[in-house]
């Protein structure tokens, strides 16, 4: 993408006025997409954004300009941009030498999304749609969206990192209304990984579509969901936000520093259960978090959180691990070349235990059971969070009963961490999801087992 | 020399240059934007960060035998945007024919020219935005003992750019600038840590209130201090007039003519109907020069105009861009939104609401048992507007004869965004115009369903 003596010269201009680091972030990604809504394909779309950004710190502070012009005089004048944060300092000429960090994402892409005929794409949502109209006359609507991108990005920086990543990402979705008395309901499913088209050859496209379709017919006789506390059962692979929000934002290390998580000071103490063994893992192939260098030219990690329910580590990027003067956990990441890194999970999961799936259910009196979860949100200093169920069940008597219509779940990180008291051996990841934070979304992963919560607090409306 | 150089009008000789390769039997479209923002980060006495940044590109849409393709670059280098046309045309085969796609055409309307440009934006030094971030921060940290900080204090501006040219005859380009100032303070109590945001912005630096969003940010996070959930029960809702932006964002989500025509609006069929209680009054509005949000031009270059959604309860009709207008055979309510990366769509720009008589502590006043809600959490996760269901969790306190009381957290409010609509009592005369751009008041709404111990 650029050349190394161009490298090695903006890194000298950045630093030039006296920063104690410098870095390049170079970004080519190239996307399409195509989507079909109401019986018809809409349109393709076909994106291509190229950029670099260029950090330089000095002190505390951190610099920051972009530009999507990667010439040399390109690059020569965001660096000056950013290194005016620096210009109290002494300054001087450094030259960096540049070592390529070596980082294997352990497997390769089978068929690059860019090699694949267009009017194949299209085929996967005509497919999608006959299947999931022909669920029932209910299904009155339904859409479909397939997307491929593949983002290369080069990382060079003054400690002498040169490293590349080369990221492709394909994801398909289904997204129905089924109409009946009750009015409309909705079901949606998804699929997304790392890897090229080679997706289609791992899942079908067509089950999929039924299932986003059963979800939505499902939910047409549900009924409202309780309100107040009960046992909550997580279903195995139904996704992982629920740790990803009880405990993972609060364990970032930016949020640690400002004083602003529940979980600050903790390392070394029980915070959770004993049967609780969460990890985050950049190293997951294929699975949609995943990458062979985080945004900031570290090597993906896996990392263990927290350990039979003691909490081991916090995140880093690879400014508060300077700060500490310890590594980077690999966790920058940056939504883009436009933005600043800063630490961000990878692929979150919970690690299998050893109870039965079906004695977890059963011997639940009354309670909720979520097949399916949606988003949910965190605030990190109070621990409260929340998480949608998209698709949950009453379970009356140690048997899933009624359908219950959507609504959020509302906890307390620390607290809900200690109340959870059975752990199957069932594990599955979850659908690919998108994680939010200061305005940046980057591509995540999450997974659990089947697991219970002794209490959560069912936001439904039924007294 | 650079693309950063070219002033608005340029962007739209870029515009209609592309517009102008169309062949015949083909319509081009081409929307070209760029802004430039910086953003100042305070913490601990010190500059945390200074971004400065550039992003433009160009989106284009390309109709032809009634099927549409789309390519978009984040670039203005004529060469990428020559290859961009290309692959737009490219992805026109792929599209499925439907007649009713095409591009705007000029409607006669004329555009309400707004001033939306301060130059002070463009020239306010670095050195002093530096200085209203650590400003905001020193002020935050002073107002209560309390405080321990700031997660972050933010001065930030904007000045963003557009310009729109079509085969078909429409040219049109606008430019605004905003800045702001915004902080999210903690505040310490024992084991216990609260936050609160505070903000204010505007369109002239000068004019940027430091006190103002720091006591805002302080006051939120002190007054939860001792929050814990409480019974369920049925309650009623005050929400200030922040909050009940939301409320009118999730009422209008589906009052347009994509979500009608595709069978996703509970509201489709209730045209002239009440669909709220008789208080309610909203109106798309981005003509009006108060709001943050105004613009003369929507995403496909028609003049943006108001139109009444819901009067006194009544559902009025829906928004329309000009494919969904000429689907339902009415003309566009100028309601395209959209960036450069994706085609338009249709929802609202400006929602206004239309002010009561009671101002916010007289509504207050009139409350038994509710929630004053400080924060929503969940939106995403636990709204569907689609079917309607709601179900957010809220951090707030509690209203009690008529007065504030002890504060609450980890309870959820839950309905249907139907029945919210109908359970609206009053509307408040506070008018306040938020940062998205929102003429909100204060809304109360009775029977909801909190969810606690």
């Amino acid at each position: 993408m650029i050349e190394e003596p161009v490298l090695t010269k903006v890194l000298a201009h950045a630093m030039a006025t006296g920063a104690e680091f410098a870095e390049i972030f170079a970004e080519d990604k190239r996307s399409s997409s195509a989507h079909l809504d109401d019986g018809k394909v809409e349109e393709l779309s076909s994106g291509r954004d190229r950029g670099a950004g260029i950090r330089v710190v000095a002190g505390e502070t951190t610099g920051y300009a972009h530009t999507a012009d990667l010439s040399e005089a390109g690059l020569l004048a965001a660096a000056g941009a950013a290194a005016a944060v620096a210009r109290g300092g002494g300054g001087g000429v450094r030259t960096v030498a540049l070592t390529p960090v070596a980082a294997d994402r352990g497997y390769a892409y089978e068929v690059l999304p860019e090699d694949v005929p267009k009017a194949t794409k299209v085929e996967l949502l005509t497919r999608a749609n006959d299947v999931a109209r022909s669920a029932g006359s209910s299904i009155t609507q339904v859409s479909a969206s397939y997307a491929d991108s593949r983002r290369r990005i080069l990382v060079a920086n003054s400690d002498g990192v040169l490293a590349t990543d080369d990221a492709v990402r394909t994801l398909f979705s289904v997204s129905c209304v089924a109409t009946g008395d009750t009015g409309m309901q909705t079901g949606r499913q998804a699929i997304g990984h790392t890897m090229g088209y080679e997706l289609f050859d791992r899942y079908d496209v067509e089950e999929l579509a039924g299932e986003a379709a059963q979800r939505a017919l499902t939910k047409l006789g549900a009924r409202p969901a309780p309100s107040g506390q009960m046992p909550v059962v997580i279903a195995s692979g139904g996704g992982g936000v629920l740790f990803h929000e009880a405990c993972g934002h609060g364990l970032e290390a930016d949020l640690i520093a400002k004083g602003a998580s529940v979980f600050k000071g903790r390392v070394g103490e029980q915070v959770a259960s004993p049967l609780v063994t969460l990890v985050d893992d950049g190293t997951m192939a294929r699975e949609w978090g995943c990458f062979a260098i985080d945004d900031e030219g570290r090597p993906a990690q896996r990392n263990v959180l927290i350990q039979d329910g003691v909490l081991t580590d916090y995140m880093y990027d690879y400014l508060r691990a300077r700060k500490e003067g310890r590594p980077s956990s690999g966790n920058g990441r940056r939504q883009s070349y436009q933005y600043l890194p800063m630490v961000r999970m990878t692929n979150t999961y919970l690690l299998a235990g050893t109870d039965e799936p079906d004695d977890i259910i059963a011997s639940t009196e009354k309670g909720v059971y979520v097949k399916h979860l949606g988003g949910g949100q965190v605030n990190t200093a109070t621990g409260d969070f929340v998480f949608g169920m998209t698709e949950a069940y009453l379970i009356e008597g140690g048997r899933i009963t009624e359908p219950l219509r959507e609504g959020n779940l509302i906890g307390n990180g620390p607290e809900v961490l200690r109340m959870i008291d059975a752990v199957g051996h069932d594990f599955a990841m979850g659908p690919p999801g998108t994680c939010g934070k200061d305005g940046q979304g980057v591509p995540v992963g999450d997974g659990v087992p089947t697991l219970r919560v002794t209490s959560l607090t069912i936001g439904g409306t039924a007294a | 020399m650079s693309a950063a150089h070219l002033d608005t009008d340029e962007l739209l000789a870029l515009a209609r240059r592309v517009a102008d390769r169309a062949r015949p039997g083909e319509e081009i479209e081409v929307f070209v934007g760029r802004g430039v923002t910086t953003s100042v980060k305070a913490y601990g006495g010190e500059v945390e960060s200074i971004s400065s940044a550039q992003s433009q590109g160009v989106g284009i849409r390309v109709v032809a035998d009634h099927r549409q393709g789309f390519a978009h670059c984040g670039t203005l280098d004529e060469t990428v945007v020559a290859e961009t046309l290309a692959d737009a045309r490219d992805n026109v085969r792929f599209g499925e024919v439907d007649e009713h796609l095409g591009l705007a055409r000029p409607d006669g309307v004329a555009a309400v020219e707004q001033d939306l440009w301060n130059e002070a934006v463009v020239s306010f030094a670095s050195a002093d935005k530096v200085a209203m971030a650590l400003e905001l921060e020193r002020v935050v940290k002073g107002l209560d003992p309390r405080v321990t900080g700031v997660r972050t204090a933010t001065f930030a501006d904007g000045a963003g750019e557009a310009a729109i040219a079509t085969s078909t005859g429409i040219a049109a380009a606008a430019r605004s600038t905003t800045c702001s100032l915004s902080v999210l303070a903690l505040a310490t109590d024992g084991s216990e840590t609260k936050t609160g945001g505070g903000v204010d912005i505007g369109r002239d630096p000068a004019a940027l209130d430091v006190g103002r969003a720091a006591a805002d940010a302080v006051d939120r996070a002190v007054r939860l201090f001792g929050a814990r959930p409480v019974p369920s029960q049925t309650v009623s809702v005050f929400l200030e007039p922040r909050m009940a932006a939301t409320l009118l964002a999730l009422a209008t989500a589906t009052l347009n003519g994509e979500s009608v025509q595709k069978g996703r609006s509970p509201f489709a069929d209730r045209v002239g109907e009440p669909i709220a209680a008789p208080a309610l009054t909203i109106v798309d509005d981005p003509t009006d020069p108060a709001s943050l949000g105004a613009s003369s031009f929507d995403g496909e270059g028609l003049a943006c105009r108001r139109t009444p959604l819901v009067v006194d309860g009544v559902l009025q009709g829906f928004l329309h861009n000009s494919y969904t207008a000429r689907k339902a055979g009415v003309g566009s309510t100028g309601s395209a939104v959209r960036g450069y990366r994706s085609t338009p769509g249709v929802g609202p720009q400006v929602l206004v609401v239309a002010l009561g008589h009671q101002g916010h502590d007289e509504l207050l006043a009139g409350v038994g048992t509710g929630v004053y809600v400080q924060s929503f959490s969940g939106l995403h996760s636990g709204v569907n507007p689609v079917s309607g269901d709601f179900s957010v969790g809220v951090e707030g306190l509690m209203i009690r004869d008529g007065a504030l009381a002890e504060p609450v957290r980890e309870v959820t409010l839950g309905s249907t965004i139907q029945k919210l609509l109908l359970g609206v009592r009053a509307v408040g005369n506070d008018r306040e115009w938020l940062p998205g751009g929102t003429g909100s008041a204060s809304i109360l709404i009775d029977d909801v369903r909190l969810s606690g111990t």
